[in-house]
């Protein structure tokens, strides 16, 4: 059981890392990277937000969506959970914790948008897994965000004073970048047999 | 300006070591690997690096001369790069699809980046990943066309053999009579040209012991022969002549500890977790990638800095 959950973890994290092996939520990963703080503070919200919108969604595809037959509704059901669960959690921010919600900023509600949260929520739909599994593979699927985004944050501070030819500079070297990163995680293939 | 005093404008070189001198040991000590692959794998080996190195050679001029700066092909970091993609390749390996890998290295991993210095990753590693995600069959297949292997009864590589519970004589492995790639099978012959690195102060003693150590203790955690893991797959090629590139590794002591640690945790990962039998190039890349992070977490504190005013 424990072996499992570890195993759910390091293959989200390292193997099919949601960013450089489902390439989900590349649009944060290339918009929130050219600092490392503020990629570390985008990872952390979205691994909060990934979290609690798959255990929620997962209560509402188990006691809702299945016993009633509405899998038609799936999609329109988790954006509309995802959006409330990131609305909720910046106002519960905002009055509890002022410095965390004023670090994070933009960020929080631009995570709406992060199709890795709606894919994951799907996927955990898919895969069938228990409610603790859901919330060990969502966590794990915001930890390998989080770690490839931090990761693609370090090389781009250092590529600001690179002498990029003119055509590359900006974002086709950050493509460029994120998809080298992607073939160096292809070592961990076949790491955790699924 | 013939008198005692010589008025410059800093710095102030006093060692006489340039790019290209550095350049050129590199490929002085990489030349004991090159006969020991040409003798072992036969002409058809030869052929590889010349053809990598050409390739990149050229590669590294044509990207230059579009972007209108100096060819600087002659500091000899191009031809580096390309005995090195050769060293990572198998002995039967096409000659069109390294030229191919050399072009890849250059490009993707050197030259888009700005060139010499700028690089994220290690070039040679770059190509050889693309060939090994290009070519998936022609990069696992262990044939010798010549040389002393060629009459070799197996096909497998040492750690191939070992994950099918076979374990090759240690004498043969260190003079590196098995099957595996060009200039990675013979362990005597990357330690000559490794030890010459470490006594010219080219390449830093931490990283290859740092990688080779972790290596060592984790696999006598994992109850494994630590002598043959450490002379089989491209370890010890990696080890001293891929992870100690000092564009690609940190700066920092403390960070080429960490780094040259986390390389080797990540090939005993791979070696017996996963579904690879060789992850050394992998290792090595996705260091590359933290090791930004570990400059930046190591950075010396300035005399006199107060901590948390920035």
């Amino acid at each position: 059981m424990l072996q499992g959950l570890f195993l759910i973890l390091v293959s989200t994290v390292l193997v099919n890392n949601f960013v450089l092996s489902r390439f989900l939520g590349i649009c944060p990963f290339i918009g929130v990277s050219e600092r490392i703080e503020t990629a570390l503070s985008m990872g952390w919200a979205t691994t909060l937000v990934m979290t609690v919108s798959a255990v929620v969604t997962w209560g509402l595809e188990q006691y809702v969506l299945i016993p009633f037959d509405l899998g038609f509704l799936q999609y329109v059901v988790y954006i509309l959970v995802i959006a409330t669960m990131v609305q909720t959690i910046e106002t519960i921010l905002a009055k509890t914790s002022p410095a965390l919600h004023r670090t994070l900023g933009i960020f929080l509600p631009l995570i709406t948008t992060n199709c890795a949260v709606l894919g994951l929520a799907i996927l955990v739909a898919q895969k069938g897994y228990n409610v603790l599994e859901a919330a060990v593979f969502a966590t794990g699927g915001g930890l390998g965000f989080t770690l490839a985004l931090v990761l693609l944050a370090g090389i781009r501070e250092r590529l600001e004073w690179a002498d990029i030819p003119e055509a590359f500079k900006g974002k086709p070297i950050v493509l460029i970048t994120a998809g080298l990163l992607s073939m160096a995680f292809l070592g961990f293939t076949g790491l955790v047999a699924q | 300006m013939n008198g005692k005093l010589e008025v410059r404008a800093a710095p102030h070189l006093l060692d006489p070591d340039s790019t290209a001198k550095i350049m050129y040991s590199v490929l002085l000590a990489l030349i004991p690997s090159a006969l020991a692959g040409v003798i072992l794998f036969g002409v058809h080996a030869l052929w590889l690096m010349l053809v990598s190195v050409a390739a990149a050679c050229f590669t590294e001029a044509g990207c230059q001369l579009l972007l209108r700066q100096p060819v600087t092909i002659t500091d000899g970091s191009a031809a580096i790069t390309g005995l090195l993609l050769a060293f990572n390749l198998p002995p039967s390996f096409p000659l069109r699809y390294a030229a191919f890998g050399a072009f890849m290295a250059i490009v993707l991993g050197k030259q888009l980046f700005g060139g010499l210095g700028e690089n994220p990753f290690n070039p040679a590693l770059i190509g050889r990943v693309v060939l090994a995600a290009a070519f998936p069959q022609e990069m696992t297949t262990w044939q010798a066309l010549g040389g002393v292997m060629a009459d070799a009864a197996t096909t497998a590589t040492p750690l191939g053999l070992i994950k099918l519970g076979q374990v090759p004589a240690l004498s043969e492995l260190l003079l590196g009579n098995v099957l595996g790639c060009i200039g990675e099978t013979s362990v005597v012959a990357i330690l000559i040209g490794g030890i010459y690195l470490l006594w010219r102060k080219i390449i830093d003693w931490r990283i290859p012991v740092g990688m080779l150590g972790s290596v060592a203790v984790l696999s006598v955690l994992l109850g494994a022969d630590p002598l043959v893991q450490l002379s089989t797959g491209g370890l010890m090629l990696g080890a001293f002549f891929m992870a100690t590139d000092p564009v690609t590794s940190p700066v920092t002591k403390p960070g080429r500890w960490i780094f040259a640690i986390g390389a080797g945790a990540v090939v005993v990962l791979i070696r017996f977790f996963g579904g690879l039998p060789e992850g050394v190039s992998y290792s090595i890349l996705l260091m590359n990638a933290v090791k930004p992070i570990l400059n930046k977490a190591t950075k010396p504190r300035i005399f006199g800095e107060v901590r948390g005013r920035a």
